[in-house]
């Protein structure tokens, strides 16, 4: 696989979320509102991105048997590393994501993508393959936090989208969009568009 | 020497996890005083926000030396205590646990811009996944609630999180905390139902009743030992 292919092919064609199903209870969790969301994605990048880089440095190294510990203690202290960074830059934003940044650690995008590219690959394809994979992830992320902030609260980034005088003529935001259940069922629309059109992932009947 | 042994397997795992260790403990030092002025304008934020008063990010600190002209701890007596402890440094999730008559008890005094007085009173409890926190201000009489606020750390969106809404703390304004000389907590109560006693009362959230219920016993816990300090200032 060429690096071009490595680095865009998680986008759509083998997209972590839409395709392999990875990491869902995230996007159900932070996209309630859109900052959050785009928070969360750049965390995901910056943690896979260099988790892949570090494990691929040290692949050599590591001793089969405990692989997977140690691929957790290198995605743990970056996770750490990344909440504490937000805690003093961006506390609002941190006070939001709550759990959500430590939980990165148990996404099954980043065990996934150590475990079946870092391992395997030098550290320039791995550093693409992580970016690669965060973006895919964010995009996904930043599509189900853009409508469901849209629709739930009628702002985006909490500026007020929706003019106040269609909810004089009667328009209400609708209060399940800011419900987990609303963003399975957006991520599901967004599967939908994406099979009807990569018709290639549809399985055979 | 061989990768696969269980010599080298230890070694590995000691170096890597003090490596790793070490670079946490770098970041958590180099960060912390960002992380502790963040945290110390988020309470101020709080306690403005109990006496209605909701400062933009950036005004947070001049607005809270603005309006908050003094704060001092009292003990259950109600009479001041040691002035070399700051009311702002007390930490009420450890006080609350102690025997009413070992805790300090923070006030905060503020001075609207109407001249007016209020009073600010922390409190701390437990909701239903984790702790609830709030802050109530009452009149320069100490009998009636001017405002409240509530915080929670993680109770069930929608249900237990409404306590940190605006609708459910104005509930609590006008509530009366001194009646006929005698301190009655304020009670939270199902929607439509009085509680056994005369006490003021509010409604609970519909859905949220462990959060409601922790927020009622938290307004008991965390102000009952302010009643000598309230009747205080009731009498002057």
């Amino acid at each position: 696989m060429s690096n071009k292919n490595v680095f865009f092919n998680p986008f759509s064609k083998s997209n972590p979320v839409l395709v392999q199903i990875l990491g869902i209870c995230s996007v159900l969790a932070v996209t309630a509102k859109l900052e959050p969301a785009i928070v969360m994605g750049l965390s995901v990048i910056a943690v896979l991105a260099f988790s892949n880089v570090i494990i691929s440095l040290i692949r050599n190294t590591i001793p089969t048997n405990i692989r997977i510990i140690v691929q957790l203690v290198v995605v743990a202290g970056l996770v750490v590393i990344v909440s504490q960074l937000l805690e003093a830059y961006a506390y609002d934003v941190s006070k939001q994501l709550s759990v959500f940044i430590g939980l990165i650690i148990t996404n099954c995008i980043l065990m996934g993508r150590l475990e079946a590219f870092a391992m395997a690959n030098r550290p320039w394809p791995s550093f693409l393959d992580g970016v690669g994979n965060g973006i895919g992830y964010s995009i996904i992320l930043v599509i189900t936090g853009f409508f469901r902030e849209l629709l739930g609260s009628g702002t985006l980034l909490g500026y007020q989208v929706i003019p106040q005088c269609l909810y004089d003529a009667g328009y209400v935001n609708n209060g399940l969009m800011i419900l987990p259940p609303m963003a399975l069922i957006v991520v599901a629309c967004i599967i939908w568009a994406q099979r009807s059109y990569n018709k290639d992932l549809q399985e055979n009947q | 020497m061989n990768k696969q042994g269980n010599l080298y397997t230890i070694i590995y795992i000691v170096v890597l996890v003090v490596l790793v260790g070490a670079a946490l403990a770098f970041t958590s030092i180099s960060l912390k005083d960002r992380q502790q002025a963040n945290a110390d304008a988020d309470k101020m934020r709080q306690i403005l926000m109990s006496v209605n008063i909701s400062p933009d990010k950036a005004d947070i600190i001049s607005d809270y030396q603005k309006y908050i002209t003094d704060s001092y701890i009292v003990n259950e007596s109600g009479e001041k205590v040691d002035p070399s402890l700051k009311a702002f440094d007390v930490n009420i999730a450890t006080e609350r646990v102690k025997a009413p008559a070992e805790r300090l008890l923070p006030v905060y005094v503020c001075t609207l811009a109407d001249g007016s007085v209020k009073y600010i009173m922390p409190m701390y409890g437990a909701g239903l996944w984790g702790p609830i926190w709030g802050y109530m201000s009452v009149d320069a009489d100490g009998t009636t609630v001017y405002g409240a606020y509530f915080a929670h750390q993680g109770e069930t969106p929608g249900l237990g999180a409404e306590i940190e809404k605006p609708f459910f703390s104005e509930r609590f304004e006008g509530k009366h905390l001194i009646k006929d000389g005698t301190f009655e907590p304020i009670a939270v109560v199902k929607n439509g139902t009085k509680p056994q006693g005369d006490e003021d009362y509010v409604d609970g959230i519909s859905g949220g009743t462990i959060t409601s219920k922790g927020v009622g016993e938290m307004i008991d816990n965390c102000l009952s030992p302010y009643s000598a300090f309230l009747k205080k200032l009731s009498t002057k």
